[in-house]
């Protein structure tokens, strides 16, 4: 292409590049202003004005500036934005530029420039490999006093918000033919092969210009540039409406069933996202076929003072330099083992920089760059290596050693490194497949893909642009024909030559000053020496000893250079050394992406009854249960406490009548020929017995032997019940249910639909309950004794709905349950309110109806709690002994009839002023507080307001044998302690006598 | 992971709820009732490989199914309606 070396401000070319010159914007770092363009990343902004100190490092805090131009960045971790919208670690090579963005550097104190963090340096043992495994052998106190807090404040990465991400994320699902993985040349040639035949294509790339390699390289495809080739392509893709183009979309995970996660940086790159629209977007994409065209990433090479701001990775300056016109230096030397990084200095050298040397550790190296080198005039160093380099917060200088042996100096601001290229196969590796290493590519390339995947181009190893256009254009064809469409076999386009000779080189053993493996972990060749020397050999190991390839950026541009000093330093072939396995994601996703709009209310639905509003009208206070908000009370003007307001609601409840939202119970509607033979198997008691228009209290059994849930089912017909349930236990009773019909008894003629949401239903209990539904029903229902006694059920029409009343009482009153319709809900509590004035109705709320099954020693969940039997609920003479059903065998086991077991009793307290408290253990009077003096524990209690004290029942051991003892309720997380009676669960009307009025 | 339900057509695993293998009830009349609940309701093979095992689609039709999968790969190997 060729630049002109015209410069038109700062380092930044006059032409040429990937950015727009007519949008200049303006951005901060660390407080001051600068200036970039439309298209630049944060990076190249930066390094346009000649910013070379972007960070300091983890451990030692040693100044580092740009290492790549890419999503593997390691150093350049910065924080954008303020506030609430503060995103720590953010790669400066990634951050797309806009105008007004606020971005500091992090880990450093009181400034980049000067950090006192620096004198890590000094202790550099503190931070060695291992050093905290070793701490751990000293007195813990040390360590926890001494040591961690230190190394905490002195080593870090940036720092959260601490505030709630005021931004929303969503979540997108797509099915696809093709997805692929990379926008690159390779990616892009399938992508248009397989769209060409229809199928539908979803290509996605990380970054926000596609074209891979091809917009850093000055490369050429059927005589044109390729970024224009890559521009048109991706034109072409966008054109077609089976394919949908993702950019600023990465693909983070595989999953099973070729299914992908990716998540796209829908508003990363404004200031604001716009209206409507969700800062980042989650993708779950299902595609029959795959094509992995993640291209490679470079390595470096490992040498004394190889991290000072200004080394940096070849292909990274080219990228500078060709896509976003920025010099990267002024005076700048090559240091390679490989040709690909040749071009760099015919690059640079082509923009105007002077290139000191070309500094190859090959003895051979390859006649037709360097002849073209000569006629550039760089001088070229064959079989020579750098050894160290010098300045305080840039690059000054470097000592090299040629191959005569001698070391000399070359002042250069510049050292553009390569150690050759590692094909990115991490999405590969995510179910579970290992790479193998390639000695003729000196890298590991791909093991077994995930089914449905072609890896194609540099990510398995083919470097050549000829090579990655034409296996893209194969597999796009390949995927396209598996999926039933016929694709069009066209020419690859031409590419111009490559040079992708290599020869390994690791590390410089002659350096003596610090060498990184791993920058963003400060982890050092003498680490990775100390791990092999102490026996930590395998890689695995050696990444937890070192943390080598652990943090953001999890060793892109570092594992294999560690690992190869690992095989070197303990003499085997990097084919039996291996390397680590790559986990999603791939690179560091927002929990708030994942989150979606699943946050806070919105973390799951919200489940209201019909007869909310209204509630909601009488003020009443609510309560979650499960997903429903249920009234909890209703409050009236006056009362100051919630004991008052519900000792209120118990008292008229119990001497006039009361109103109870009872909707949210799971309603079963259960039909069939063997509807009453199925509930004989699925409850403890008899069913198929029931009457039609009875209704019986339940207890069902999980196969082990311990209750599941209770509930009434109500007999409309022969063939007709409707189950009640727990409200918490609807869905899994269901599941339950549907278990027992499909899996076990899939003979029985029985159907199961639930009627939950179907149904509003209202509890009205209390004295004057039957006169307020005469007065409401009149004649659409009688609802005398002789029509419908006590747990009679029954189906009516009402007001031209139709109704049902059933004869049941949780509360131990003389009551009824009604209901209708769901959508008339809301119309039946008002209607039930208005009759029920005069006999001076109130409404009810669940707290009223846990005190008043309490007063009558009813179980509910706290007493269903996954390890009770019917026995121990006092419900043991439930169990059949006529039929089977579930749970009947194990129910019998030794240790679930063993009568030691805590079994269901009351528990008042001796000092009738006491507070009992539910969770309180009770001990034997006297008996020291230990699990050996454990005699059960309180499950539920309450203030009853008509016996004017606190009343609780619980399990206690041989409990029933054991009414009228005294025991002590001891509550230590509460501070609870007190002396407390044994008595029956019946509290209140014992003989039962206000059920039936 | 995802299961192709026989009603409802291959769906996400999202939509399913894992319940274990597909062990029939055993005989509650047979003498040794007690010992093969017991082992009904508690051992499990653990196998590397093909197996047999129980899905509830809750949030699809409310079927049952027998899944087979490998639990090496995670591949999905096909899926019925236990009760058939």
């Amino acid at each position: 292409m060729g630049h002109p070396a015209a410069r038109a401000t700062g380092n930044r070319l006059g032409s040429g590049g990937l950015i727009d010159r007519k949008q200049p914007l303006r951005f901060s770092f660390d407080g001051s202003t600068y200036h970039g363009y439309a298209g630049d990343t944060l990076a190249s902004a930066l390094l346009g004005n000649g910013v070379k100190l972007f960070g300091r490092s983890f451990k030692y805090h040693r100044p580092r500036g740009l290492l790549t131009a890419g999503s593997e960045e390691p150093n350049a971790l910065v924080e954008l934005r303020r506030g609430p919208w503060r995103e720590p670690n953010s790669r400066a090579t990634t951050v797309e530029l806009f105008d007004g963005l606020d971005a500091q550097s992090q880990n450093r104190w009181p400034s980049l420039k000067f950090d006192i963090g620096a004198v890590n340096s000094l202790f550099s043992p503190l931070f060695a490999a291992g050093f905290y495994y070793k701490t751990f052998m000293w007195p813990a106190s040390f360590w926890e006093k001494v040591y961690e807090p230190a190394i905490r404040r002195a080593a870090g990465l940036g720092r959260a918000s601490g505030e709630a991400d005021p931004d929303h994320y969503e979540k997108m699902h797509a099915f696809c033919d093709l997805l692929v993985i990379g926008g690159g040349p390779a990616g892009l040639a399938a992508a248009l092969s397989a769209a060409r035949s229809g199928a539908r294509v979803i290509l996605c790339d990380e970054d926000y210009v596609l074209g891979g390699r091809l917009i850093g390289d000055a490369r050429e495809i059927d005589g044109c540039p390729g970024s224009i080739w890559a521009k048109h392509t991706a034109a072409a893709l966008e054109a077609m409406p089976n394919v949908r183009v993702l950019r600023r979309t990465t693909v983070f995970g595989v999953y099973d069933g070729s299914t992908f996660g990716a998540v796209e940086r829908v508003a990363d790159h404004v200031p604001e996202p716009p209206p409507h629209q969700p800062r980042q977007r989650l993708w779950k994409i299902v595609a029959r076929r795959s094509v992995l065209a993640s291209g490679a990433i470079e390595r470096h090479i490992v040498f004394g003072g190889n991290d000072r701001p200004g080394v940096i990775m070849a292909s990274a300056a080219r990228t500078y330099l060709n896509r976003f016109a920025v010099i990267p230096g002024s005076r700048a030397a090559v240091f390679a083992n490989c040709d690909d990084a040749w071009t760099t200095a015919l690059d640079l050298a082509r923009s105007g920089v002077r290139v000191e040397a070309i500094l190859d550790t090959r003895t051979d190296t390859n006649p037709l760059l360097a002849s073209k080198a000569e006629r550039a005039g760089i001088p070229l160093f064959p079989n020579a290596q750098v050894i160290d380099t010098r300045g305080s917060h840039a690059l000054k200088a470097i000592t090299i050693r040629s191959a005569d042996g001698r070391a000399r100096d070359l002042a250069v601001d510049l050292l553009a490194v390569s150690g050759g290229w590692n094909p990115n196969l991490g999405l590969t590796t995510h179910l579970g497949s290992r790479p193998n290493w390639s000695d003729r590519l000196a890298a590991f390339v791909p093991g077994k893909a995930p089914t449905g995947m072609t890896v194609v181009g540099a990510a398995r190893g083919s470097y050549g642009l000829a090579d990655g256009l034409r296996e893209g254009m194969a597999a796009g064809i390949a995927a396209a024909e598996a999926g039933g469409f016929a694709a069009r076999r066209e020419p690859a386009p031409k590419a111009d030559d490559d040079h992708t000779g290599i020869k390994p080189f690791w590390h410089v053993t002659a350096s003596s000053s610090k060498a990184f493996v791993d920058f963003q972990n400060d982890v050092t060749s003498e680490d990775v020496a100390l791990a092999a020397r102490e026996g930590f050999k395998s890689v695995e190991l050696l990444k937890r000893y070192t943390t080598l390839g652990m943090a953001t950026d999890q060793g892109k541009t570092s594992n294999v250079n560690g690992h190869a000093m690992m095989a070197e330093f303990t003499g085997r072939p990097m084919s039996e050394v291996g390397t680590t396995m790559f986990r999603p994601p791939y690179t560091p996703v927002a929990i708030a992406a994942f989150a979606g709009h699943h946050r806070g209310r919105q973390f799951r639905p919200t489940r209201l009854t019909a007869g909310h509003r209204w509630a909601e009208q009488q003020g009443a206070s609510f309560v979650e249960a499960g997903q429903w908000l249920r009234a909890q009370w209703f409050a009236r003007p006056g009362e100051s406490d919630r004991l008052t307001t519900v000792s209120r609601e118990v008292r008229e409840t119990r001497a006039k009548v009361g109103v109870c939202d009872v909707s949210t119970l799971g309603k079963i509607d259960i039909q069939g020929a063997d509807a009453g033979a199925f509930l004989d198997r699925i409850y403890a008691n008899m069913f198929s017995t029931v009457p039609v228009g009875k209704v019986r209290y339940g207890l069902m059994l999980r196969e082990d032997g311990i209750v599941m849930d209770d509930g009434t089912s109500a007999r409309f017909a022969d063939d007709h019940f409707v189950m009640s349930t727990t409200t918490a236990n609807a869905g899994k009773v269901m599941q339950h249910l549907e278990h027992a019909r499909q899996v076990l008894w899939p003979e029985l003629d029985v159907q199961l639909v639930s009627v939950t949401e179907q149904w509003a239903q209202y509890s009205i209990a209390g004295p004057s309950s039957r006169a307020l539904l005469e007065r409401l029903l009149g004649e659409a229902f009688d609802v005398s004794d002789a029509v419908l006694p006590y747990l009679g059920c029954a189906e009516f029409t009402w007001r031209g709905v139709s109704a049902r009343i059933f004869r049941v009482s949780f509360s131990g009153e003389f009551a009824y349950e009604l209901a209708v319709p769901a959508n008339f809900g809301d119309a039946a509590i008002r209607a039930i309110m208005e009759a029920g004035a005069e006999f001076g109705i109130i409404p009810y709320g669940t707290e009223a109806l846990g005190v008043m099954r309490i007063e009558k020693g009813h179980v509910a969940g706290n007493e269903l709690n996954g390890m009770t039997t019917a026995a121990d609920l006092g419900l043991g003479r439930m169990m059949s002994k006529k039929k089977d059903f579930i749970g009947r065998v194990l129910a019998e086991r030794s240790g679930l009839v063993d009568p030691e077991r805590p079994s269901l009793v009351g528990i008042q307290p001796v000092d009738r002023a006491g507070r009992l408290r539910a969770g309180a253990h009770v001990l034997a009077c006297g008996a020291d507080a230990t699990m050996e003096n454990d005699q059960g524990y309180v499950t539920s209690v309450a203030f009853s307001p008509m016996l004017g004290h606190w009343v609780g029942l619980g399990f206690v051991k041989r409990g029933p044998a054991r009414i009228g003892e005294r025991a002590r309720a001891y509550d230590p997380v509460r501070g609870g302690d007190i002396e407390v009676e044994i008595v029956s669960p019946i509290f209140f009307d014992p003989e039962g006598k206000r059920l039936h009025g | 992971m995802r299961i192709p339900c026989p009603y409802c057509g291959e769906r996400d695993l999202s939509e399913f709820v894992y319940n274990g293998d597909p062990v029939p009830r055993p005989d509650p009349a047979a003498a040794d009732a007690p010992r093969r609940f017991y082992e009904a309701v508690y051992l499990r093979d653990n196998p590397a490989g093909p197996h047999q095992e129980l899905w509830y689609h809750a949030n699809g039709c409310r079927g049952w199914l027998r899944v087979d999968r490998d639990t090496r790969t995670h591949d999905v190997l096909g899926a019925a309606f236990a009760g058939t």
